[in-house]
């Protein structure tokens, strides 16, 4: 079999650095999170020093969750951007209509309980979920 | 928009692993090139060109123009 006889470089190899990079840092950000949510009651008794330090170290480890998964969408082709960009405007779209809505429904007294920023979130992941799977398929 | 792409690579018997590798794409996106289900960019059709020692128009041809 003949093989190309350009140089490739090692794409496929950065490609994977990318993913397991940005793996690690949204591994961190939901550890950090977690201890900036439950620490204060379950671990230092709410002391306000180590609290903020909590917030700082979850602010810090989500900066870095940002530029890995900048770095990864800048290391995908073309075609997987493509992918990544619609499932991402699909999902700020569905999570600005729904999200206003949802806090509309209490100001107008159809629902009694009080909207919840996590409800928005978790919609909006699937949403983003959901577009990644369209994509996919789209161009299988 | 039409392409050669998966006759050339045929030519060459390379598979679509070695022809993502080379044009630095993945697997999957030389596949829904060669399908014609994702249109290549302007810089990747030249990529493509360069790599197989032609012409970008011998490779691609726009449907509505044919």
């Amino acid at each position: 079999m003949n093989k190309p006889q350009t140089d490739s470089g090692s794409w496929q190899a950065s490609q994977k650095r990318n993913t397991v990079h940005l793996r690690y840092w949204t591994s961190a950000w939901v550890l950090s999170l977690a201890l900036a949510a439950f620490g204060p009651k379950m671990l230092w008794d709410f002391q306000t020093g180590l609290t903020i330090l909590g917030v700082v170290i979850n602010l810090a480890v989500g900066f870095g969750m940002i530029v890995a998964n900048k770095r990864y969408l800048q290391g995908l082709d073309e075609m997987h951007r493509k992918i990544f960009l619609d499932a991402g405007a699909l999902s700020l779209g569905v999570g600005l209509v729904c999200g206003l809505g949802y806090e509309l429904l209490e100001d107008i007294r159809l629902i009694t309980f009080q909207p919840e920023i996590p409800h928005l979130i978790i919609l909006m992941c699937l949403t983003f979920l959901a577009g990644l799977i369209l994509g996919h398929r789209k161009y299988q | 928009m039409k392409n050669r792409l998966k006759v050339l690579r045929a030519e060459r018997d390379w598979t679509q692993a070695q022809l993502a590798e080379e044009l630095q794409v993945s697997r999957q996106t030389v596949n829904a090139i060669e399908k014609g289900k994702f249109d290549p960019s302007l810089p990747l059709a030249f990529k493509a060109a360069r790599l197989f020692g032609m012409a970008i128009e011998d490779i691609f041809q726009d449907e509505e123009g044919s």
